[in-house]
């Protein structure tokens, strides 16, 4: 955990002061609508389809026990009792009312929460690997550095009018589990030859309307240069970046438009101007802000306790969930437990209030305190000791988060679409909730193995359908809801397009296009461990395009 | 629309003067960007002090050879979303070294003001008048920052380590104490 301090504090405090000044001068009428608008939405504040909504920040997807319970409590007083947690690292809650956003936030402000920068064109929550600290196949704590850019990033007074929104992700493992391929800034802590550690950078990666994988403009950044080169890059972005169109307005075009090299170029000019003043960073500033990390204090444990083993072969659903749900940790006797909102037939991505609470006691028990949000919009608690795992998950299964699908066919991100985005042209909860209906059965589910289906409800693309192994894309044609469906992408460090396999099939198709695409992978793939996207990958999309489009 | 200097309203001592206009003499003139490359020495040989109103679309880099003999450089904000002057004033400010007036002008609101004290900013074409007089106030909303600019207040993560370990400039607050 990353611990507040007073400076953070004090901001905190005189940013809901000012948020409460903005409102009652909105309801007083002293402010239109139209101006009060990037007002809220740098506060995290939406006026959605049926109410404002609140989405909060959740910083490198950290979250203490007592942020939990306050974030559950703000879902009761000021919501409908639940939450939904985003593609970013960030919660929202729907029903808000505008008159009561000041004290919501004053009561998140007293456990450290926010929703500043969750919105408005502006340097949005730093986001980064779920499992940060406790991966095994991690060079060192990406959170220290995210941190560092937070705190420079929060209410910068050159970056909070910038032509679009801009979002920074960050790895330091092997495997990217923070999508940074697909972020307007990408960071990817690794070791150079001469053995140092520094960052990867890649600018222009973004899904929505116009989707790229982010190119690379400076394979290796010394970790003293990180504030200044971002700066560079942000200012360049800021005075040259379009802005006569909005949906030309995202860094990835102008990286596009210019050229890669050339926009490095000017990068780097800008660069050599500023490297060596005072965004140059100290090593004793890095020490103290990783010194306002805490870290467990583990045991000394042995791996693959008797008590596990006893269970395992015990009871088949705990070794469901087991070989499911649970990741190797760093620390030999510990593992990554992962909590899927992903139930049969739920909205992905909601916890209740109930739940919540629950989580945070079970984390103060088995976790040392302390929760993780992942992209994939599930929750993880980070350090379990696995001799825990059996008791753990029995109270797990209670509340409805051990449902072993984590990774699978079921496992589904999707937007909130058409039930409260005012954006989105198609519903895209109910395909969610259609589809895990259609694949209940874990085994079958189990044998499919490794599949991502990502949905969006429009082009903005918040689902991440374009880097979902299945890809689902809801349009409006002719008032009606259609789905376009792709195959193919993915969001790792192999990040990749996917490509679309035919016209647009309505909504009452969708969850059978689906199952004929799972048909006709299980009658293509060479052997059982060979995942869906890996067939497509061999065979191509003709195969699956036939079979889709054989009956239609 | 009213002028913030140094957190109180003023008389705007400068005359705008438009593209075809003639330039008058001995007062301080605000003139357009274009206007003034065109006519740079002849502008700049006058007695009275020269202002540029210089948009927010080109480079400051064009304006750096005379900003040693430029009293008031303006910038403008089209909109308040539109955030290219934050950019040039902080360039002008801290590459540039410009010393003189850096006014905001366009579409300038309470809520922008700390963000422009921090780029650089020190005088204020203020839109609302409620604004202006709330001017002092809005400019006190914060005392914690997290970024250095060339305002030279003390960003948090310099201000902690100093907290914890007083340097140079701790030290230096409690000898005058």
């Amino acid at each position: 955990m990353y611990r507040y301090d007073q400076f953070d504090r004090t901001l905190l405090a005189e940013r809901v002061a000012e948020f409460r000044g903005q409102v009652a001068r909105r309801l007083s009428g002293e402010l239109t609508e139209e101006e009060f608008k990037p007002l809220r939405l740098m506060n995290g504040v939406y006026l959605q389809l049926h109410a404002y909504m609140l989405r909060i920040s959740i910083p490198y997807g950290t979250l203490s026990s007592q942020q939990l319970r306050t974030l559950a409590q703000v879902a009761r007083s000021y919501d409908r009792g639940y939450g939904h947690f985003t593609t970013r690292q960030n919660i929202q809650f729907n029903w808000i009312k505008l008159e009561q956003l000041p004290d919501a936030m004053a009561l998140l402000a007293s456990a450290g929460m926010h929703g500043m920068q969750t919105s408005g064109n502006c340097t949005r929550n730093v986001t980064t690997d779920q499992w940060a600290a406790v991966a095994p196949d991690e060079i060192e704590d990406p959170r220290v550095w995210a941190e560092i850019l937070r705190q420079h990033m929060t209410l910068h007074p050159e970056f909070s009018f910038l032509p679009r929104k801009f979002k920074i992700a960050l790895t330091a493992a092997s495997h990217d589990r923070a999508a940074v391929r697909v972020h307007d800034i990408g960071l990817r802590l690794h070791r150079n030859g001469a053995g140092e550690v520094g960052f990867e950078v890649m600018v222009g990666g973004g899904l929505g309307r116009t989707p790229f994988i982010a190119k690379t403009i400076k394979p290796f950044l010394p970790k003293r240069d990180l504030l200044s080169y971002v700066e560079a890059i942000v200012r360049v972005y800021n005075q040259f970046g379009r802005r006569d169109n909005i949906y030309k307005a995202r860094i990835k075009i102008l990286v596009h438009e210019l050229g890669a090299e050339a926009f490095a170029k000017e990068v780097d000019a800008e660069w050599q101007t500023i490297k060596d003043g005072a965004l140059a960073l100290d090593p004793a500033v890095v020490a103290d802000v990783a010194a306002h990390f805490s870290y467990p204090r583990y045991a000394e444990l042995d791996d693959n306790p008797p008590e596990l083993a006893r269970t395992r072969a015990a009871d088949r659903r705990f070794a469901a969930w087991l070989g499911n749900s649970v990741a190797n940790h760093k620390v030999p006797g510990y593992a990554i437990v992962t909590l899927s909102l992903k139930p049969e037939g739920g909205p992905p991505g909601d916890a209740t209030a109930e739940q919540m609470e629950t989580i945070a006691d079970l984390t103060d028990r088995y976790s040392f305190g302390e929760i993780r949000v992942g992209h994939e919009q599930n929750l993880a608690l980070p350090s379990v000791a696995q001799r825990d795992l059996p008791e753990l998950w029995r109270a797990l299964d209670n509340i409805g988060v051990a449902t072993p699908n984590v990774g699978l066919v079921s496992d589904i991100i999707a937007c909130p679409g058409l039930d409260y985005c005012s954006l989105a042209n198609t519903r895209s909860i109910p395909v969610a909730q259609e589809i895990t209906r259609r694949f209940r059965d874990l085994d079958l589910a189990r044998d499919l193995g490794r599949l991502h289906i990502n949905i969006s409800g429009c082009i903005n693309a918040c689902g991440h359908h374009h880097v979902g192994h299945i890809g689902i894309l809801g349009v409006e044609k002719n008032d009606q809801e259609f789905f376009q469906i792709t195959i193919g992408g993915q969001a790792d460090e192999h990040a990749a397009l996917g490509s679309l396999i035919g016209p647009a099939v309505p909504y009452e198709e969708v969850a059978d296009v689906v199952e004929d695409l799972i048909a006709a992978y299980l009658e293509l793939r060479e052997r059982p461990d060979e995942i869906f996207l890996d067939t497509v990958k061999r065979v191509g999309v003709e195969p699956f395009k036939e079979r889709v489009y054989a009956t239609r | 629309m009213r002028l913030v200097k140094g957190c109180r309203v003023v008389e705007d001592r400068f005359v705008r003067v438009l593209d075809e206009a003639p330039i008058p003499d001995s007062v301080p003139v605000l003139i357009p960007a274009a206007r003034f490359l065109a006519d740079a020495a002849e502008i700049l040989a006058r007695e009275a002090p020269v202002g540029v109103l210089w948009p927010n679309s080109r480079r400051v880099a064009e304006l750096a050879p005379y900003l040693d003999r430029l009293a008031l450089v303006a910038l403008v904000f089209p909109t308040f979303r539109d955030g290219r002057a934050y950019s040039q004033a902080r360039l002008l400010r801290e590459h540039y070294g410009f010393r003189g007036e850096l006014r905001a002008t366009g579409d300038v609101l309470r809520d922008q003001f700390v963000f422009m004290l921090r780029a650089g900013f020190d005088a204020f074409e203020v839109k609302k008048d409620a604004d202006a007089d709330a001017f002092a106030e809005a400019a006190r909303r914060y005392s914690v920052f997290y970024q250095p600019t060339g305002d030279g207040r003390m960003p948090a993560l310099r201000a902690r380590l100093e907290q914890a370990q007083p340097g140079p400039v701790a030290a230096l607050a409690e000898s005058a104490r």
